[in-house]
């Protein structure tokens, strides 16, 4: 085919780029990302624009959402028997809930990139070991092993960020191994090498630029199963203590109330499957792009 | 195939010795004293005490140590429940049965509903129904299982008041333990209307078990649908074409029977997100199974529960992984011998 500009530079997106002007293509995903950075949003600033304090305990309890007939307007979703606005809480938890979420697999993802390059680099018994050891790990259900280490550090919003950060590192190792792998038999790696640049060279120079939307894909799958796993330590009495708005403890301490005031338990629980829902659109839509361009 | 069962027997060993070491160097990570850890005498005399500190060898090497508490498991000695007193092994056979009797009908339900439903979605590929499954199945991995388990139970058992809402079997029928598992201990008792008994377990079961199997059954969908897109891409599949054949025939001879070999395969993998998920909806159904078990000796600081609890749930999710890889070995000659494929 003849080129239209012989003499204009021609530009190539970076992979990340590329990944990005396919996905603004689809429009649920466009839609998924904009809840997602309002999530972001409200956990940053949630506590600043709460509308009632998302702990004091006010004298109005059991207020029905505003739409019923006894609703009143100043407390929007409700609220709850110890007279706290509903709406306030929520928006609160945010911070716990979603935005722990994205400290755990902040933690995982750069601890798991560093280990799984490692064993991608290292050869014989010490990378048998550690995929065994992995497989091993990944075998055993994450939240029976976050509730064990949860048994030994204690309870605690700060015990869970460890606890979870630990079981979803094996992913990462997993899935960085993986890519890392696969992209060493490419031609490209190889000519660098040939040239004398170290392997640790091109790996940070190389690969890694090739290899971050299959991680980036793999931290949305891991924080989608991150809110699912705080919201259900904290529903078990195992993560935020009582009187802090996470999602899950929420949820849990509305249970006596479910039969008077269901909407107590009603809006903790959408709120999670908002924020799982709307992570998990980010993470098809990009899975969706990196398998659109591949068959292009 | 004799290799092949030696690999996994291998690999099963060197698993449970790993998972054996973790649970040992538990005692030395929780709270307390190792010996009261491992054992769960609380407060043993001075006799108990010697008799406990030459049974695991506590005055030798942490080596030493871990060999004598290897001997003890083999034993089927997990020392004693912190907060009953009762052997933990004896729990563990009262409770365990109800976990797996509940997590296998939640995997039955998950494959009988979610693979069918998968290949509808990949025949009528990018067509409306094919979307309205994806997002079924996005919605449905989506739902936290405490609050779907919640919202069944204001539906079914409440409004409609269709099911009970909690517990295995109603107290008026006087079943025997004898093997735990609630289906068979009816089938063997003598002194109830067997039928009636037999009814009401499963009334019990349906509410835990479809909440258990929601989010299996959503992955299930997405691993059958991207399996039979697989096969109905492959030359196989174009060469029945050309021979003339009609699509249901091709779905039904070649389509369905290739794509079940890789689901079988993944099935393994899906357990382990299913137990995690039985053990909170036990808590929620009041199931008187080894999860909520497990996470009520958590409540209680009972840590040879603990250890106890996690040897025998991660057993039983290996058990199953093995199971599957010998089944998907069996259907697919290829796996066994690289031979068959040339």
């Amino acid at each position: 085919m003849a080129r239209e500009h012989t003499y204009l530079e021609e530009e190539f997106p970076s992979p990340i780029l590329q990944l990005w002007h396919t996905f603004k293509k689809t429009p649920v995903a466009i839609i998924g990302l904009s809840c997602y950075l309002f999530l972001v949003f409200l956990a940053v600033f949630g506590q600043f624009i709460t509308p009632h304090s998302a702990v004091a305990i006010g004298d109005s309890l059991l207020i029905p959402p505003a739409w019923s007939d006894e609703g009143n307007l100043s407390y929007l979703l409700g609220t709850d028997d110890l007279g706290r606005d509903m709406l306030s809480r929520l928006i609160h938890g945010t911070s716990l809930t979603f935005g722990l979420s994205f400290l755990v697999v902040i933690m995982a993802l750069v601890i798991g990139v560093v280990i799984g390059s490692i064993s991608a680099l290292s050869r014989g018994l010490k990378a048998s070991f550690l995929t065994h050891f992995l497989d091993v790990i990944l075998s055993i259900p994450s939240l029976l092993l976050a509730i064990i280490i949860v048994a030994i550090l204690g309870p605690g919003l700060e015990n869970i960020l460890w606890a979870l950060a630990l079981v979803s590192i094996p992913q990462f190792v997993h899935v960085t191994r993986i890519a890392i792998k696969e992209e060493q038999k490419k031609g490209y790696v190889l000519i660098p090498i040939l040239d004398g640049a170290s392997e640790l060279r091109v790996l940070i120079t190389s690969i890694y630029p090739n290899i971050i939307d299959k991680i980036i894909i793999q931290a949305t799958l891991a924080q989608s199963a991150a809110i699912l796993d705080i919201a259900a330590l904290g529903f078990l009495g195992l993560g935020a203590p009582i009187p802090m708005p996470e999602w899950g403890s929420m949820l849990a301490t509305s249970l006596d109330l479910f039969y008077i005031a269901p909407w107590t338990s009603y809006f903790p629980g959408l709120a999670i499957l908002f924020s799982v829902i709307v992570t998990n659109l980010v993470g098809e839509g990009l899975r969706h792009s990196l398998k659109t361009q591949k068959e292009s | 195939m004799l290799t092949f069962t030696l690999r996994r027997l291998n690999l099963l060993f060197f698993t449970l010795l790993m998972l054996t070491v973790v649970s040992f160097s538990l005692s030395y990570l929780f709270p307390g004293e190792v010996i009261t850890n491992l054992s769960g005498q609380k407060s043993p005399s001075a006799e108990q005490l010697e008799q406990l500190n030459s049974l695991y060898q506590m005055d030798s090497s942490v080596f030493h140590q871990y060999f004598a508490y290897l001997g003890q498991l083999f034993n089927g000695n997990f020392g004693i429940s912190m907060s009953s007193q009762v052997p933990v092994s004896s729990e563990l056979l009262t409770y365990l049965p109800s976990t797996i009797e509940l997590c296998i009908t939640a995997l039955f339900i998950a494959m009988f509903i979610g693979v069918p439903l998968g290949f509808v979605a990949a025949i009528l590929h990018n067509k409306p129904a094919d979307k309205a499954i994806l997002a079924f199945a996005m919605i449905g991995y989506s739902i936290p299982a405490f609050w779907l388990a919640l919202i069944l139970i204001l539906i079914f058992s409440i409004t409609l008041s269709w099911l009970p809402s909690s517990g295995q079997l109603n107290l008026l029928f006087e079943i025997e333990h004898v093997t735990g598992f609630k289906f068979i201990d009816i089938l063997l008792s003598d002194n109830v209307d067997k039928m009636s008994a037999f009814k009401d377990a499963v009334s019990h079961i349906i509410l835990p078990a479809m909440t258990v199997a929601l989010a299996p059954m959503t992955l299930f969908i997405r691993l059958a649908r991207t399996s039979m897109l697989d096969v109905l891409d492959s030359n196989y599949i174009k060469a029945a074409k050309a021979k003339g054949l009609s699509q249901s025939a091709i779905i039904y001879h070649h389509g369905i029977r290739n794509s079940l070999v890789n689901i079988i395969r993944q099935m393994g993998l899906y357990f382990a997100n299913l137990v995690t998920i039985a053990m909170i909806v036990e808590v929620i159904f009041d199931w008187q199974g080894a999860g909520s078990w497990l996470i009520d000796s958590i409540y209680q600081r009972d840590y040879t529960a603990i250890q106890g609890g996690l040897i025998a749930l991660a057993i039983f999710t290996f058990v199953i992984n093995i199971f599957a890889d010998f089944i998907y070995a069996a259907l697919n000659p290829l796996e066994r011998n690289r031979k068959h494929g040339a």
